[in-house]
């Protein structure tokens, strides 16, 4: 099953401290949806309200178009994979996959047959006799996936389940989370820190700081687009170039560039959108250094007109920079932000 | 020098510690009316005249009855106080915790003099009951206290988790709290077992006609010293080392792991 949310102008707060200011959010049925900032941004005090864990100080929450603001946990048509997994110890994996269907009254039988299913579905099939003991950090995460998705619910909340897993078990994980995310079409929420993890999974990400919603859209939009400077530099590597916009150009350290701004404003181009052709022309700048990273040569540019910045470009493999030289950059992509954004 | 210094003084500590029971042992093997040297045997006969003896049988079934239900009454008060003790934040937690643990600092008289005072003046008459919840007193803050230091961050987790997929608050407590803290539970409930296997002064003041085993005992030394008391005494010995044994094979052992 699956559902659409609803999540209207959410207040919290803990005591003085205001975790979430007026949140609001539209999420479609069957959405992957990643909630991304940095710790202490409010995104998995979002999700405890969504789960029901924690009622939010004011705002209303609706599931499927009802009201679960005030609902118990045990009563919503959502489950949480915990960040620790929170496995029961003291029972085989097929009983901990099978235990949301147990309080729901299903039968023994049906129980352990849905539950080898799951398990199946998550890659541990003839495993259900095994106890959460023996089971390495991935697999202990997979029964923690199966057991949240037995009980077939309408949302999927994910507390950073990735986060305890190393580098290469982390993104195999997660091209197996998106599989399995289209096969059942729950609607997932899930939260997380790191940008790579929110691109590799979302249909849309929700980019959190300060217990605001800074910025939401696919991917490939909040990367290229972003809305606000914090969502910009969050979501990777970026140069930023402090200018006054005149109405007729941008005043930059690197002299006025025919971009329409009014304002303060910042010129924000990634590392890869600079190069040494593009529509945006940055002038002259000498080499300081240059690191070979396999995928692109990383390089740091000074620019002529004004040697104190740095621009960071990557260059493609096929680059051959050579340190001190001076060449002409461009960018072919950047985005302005105004400054009080 | 030093070395054997270190093991002759272990002896000595040991020695010290066990001669008087391993005496009590030897003589209730002694073949005479008098449980004093020389030691003649050894002989089973004052064993035989225990098993024989129908109030000494029946104060041991009342002492295993006694001791089993007030150990699980005082087990379930201790589980359900630590868990909330240790979940929820509530006014006064650490006045609630001072008081659940205060009768640990009292002496047995006082408990037995302070419950026996109660009873009459409630009309409450004396039986196996009233002795039963003396015990209840003073195992309950050792319950509590073994419990409230097992639970952990990870078994609120579990319970979190429990909760989510649709467990009410009776079945977060009866299929995940309590399984999860079973090593803790067992060991609480065996120590509960031996301390009111042992128990003599609260038993002695809140019981009248059906008597636990050692007030039996006790009555028994009053006409004189006989190797049956010797018996006797070793019987209750071998229950309490057995269930310790048991404990620390089981229980222990497990929790080690």
């Amino acid at each position: 099953m699956t559902a659409a949310l609803s999540i209207q102008s959410i207040d919290m707060k803990f005591g003085e401290v205001r975790a979430l200011h007026a949140v609001e959010l539209e999420i479609e049925a069957g959405e992957f949806i990643v909630l991304l900032g940095p710790s202490g941004c409010g995104k998995t005090t979002l999700l405890s309200i969504l789960g029901g864990f924690l009622q939010p100080t004011s705002g209303k929450v609706m599931i499927g178009g009802r009201d679960m603001t005030h609902v118990q946990p045990k009563d919503r048509p959502t489950t949480t994979m915990f960040q620790d997994y929170a496995l029961f110890p003291h029972m085989s994996l097929i009983d901990n996959v099978g235990f949301g269907l147990r309080m729901r009254g299903v039968g023994r039988k049906e129980r352990h047959r849905r539950a080898g299913e799951l398990l199946a579905l998550v890659g541990l099939p003839d495993a259900g006799h095994r106890r959460p003991h023996e089971l390495s950090g991935g697999q202990r995460q997979r029964v923690a996936l199966a057991r949240a998705l037995a009980v077939d619910p309408d949302v999927l909340l994910l507390d950073e389940p990735l986060g305890a897993l190393d580098l290469k078990l982390r993104r195999q994980m997660q091209d197996e989370l998106k599989a399995i995310q289209r096969r059942v079409g729950t609607t997932f929420i899930h939260v997380t820190h790191d940008q790579e993890e929110a691109m590799a999974l979302a249909d849309r990400i929700v980019v959190m700081n300060a217990g605001r919603i800074e910025d939401v859209g696919a991917p490939q939009h909040v990367y290229l687009q972003p809305r606000t400077l914090f969502s910009a530099a969050f979501m990777g590597e970026i140069n930023r170039i402090d200018g006054q916009g005149t109405g007729e150009g941008l005043d930059t350290p690197l002299g006025r560039l025919p971009l329409a701004a009014n304002g303060k404003t910042a010129l924000l181009i990634r590392p890869e959108a600079i190069g040494g052709s593009g529509d945006l022309a940055l002038g002259p700048a000498k080499l300081v250094d240059a690191a070979f990273f396999g995928t692109h040569h990383r390089c740091h540019y000074a620019p002529i007109s004004a040697p104190e910045l740095r621009i960071v470009a990557h260059l493609p493999q096929s680059a051959v920079p050579v340190e001190g030289s001076v060449s002409e950059l461009y960018a072919d992509h950047h985005v302005l932000i105004a400054e009080d954004r | 020098m030093t070395r054997a210094f270190a093991w002759i003084y272990l002896a000595v500590a040991l020695g010290f510690i066990f001669l008087p029971v391993g005496m009590l042992v030897l003589f209730s093997f002694q073949d005479g009316r008098l449980p004093v040297p020389p030691f003649n045997g050894p002989s089973l006969r004052w064993y035989a005249d225990v098993l024989g003896d129908r109030r000494l049988m029946s104060a041991l079934g009342n002492s295993l009855i006694v001791a089993a239900v007030s150990s699980a009454i005082a087990l379930l008060l201790g589980f359900l106080a630590a868990q909330a003790l240790a979940r929820y934040r509530l006014p006064g937690t650490l006045l609630m915790r001072v008081v659940l643990i205060a009768p640990f600092t009292v002496s047995y008289l006082i408990i037995a003099l302070g419950l026996l005072t109660l009873y009459n003046r409630t009309g409450i008459g004396l039986s196996l009951w009233t002795a039963g919840v003396g015990h209840v007193v003073i195992n309950l803050p050792l319950c509590f206290a073994i419990l409230y230091a097992a639970i952990g961050d990870h078994h609120r987790n579990a319970e979190r988790a429990a909760r989510d997929l649709g467990a009410s608050e009776v079945k977060v407590l009866a299929l995940v709290t309590a399984p999860m803290l079973m090593p803790s539970m067992l060991a609480a409930f065996f120590l509960s077992f031996t301390f009111s296997w042992d128990e003599f002064i609260i038993a002695f003041l809140l019981t009248r006609f059906d008597v636990t085993l050692p007030v039996e005992i006790w009555s028994l030394l009053r006409s004189g010293l006989t190797p049956r008391a010797n018996a006797v005494g070793s019987l209750v010995f071998l229950v309490s080392v057995s269930l310790l044994l048991l404990l620390e094979l089981t229980v222990f052992r497990k929790v080690r792991r």
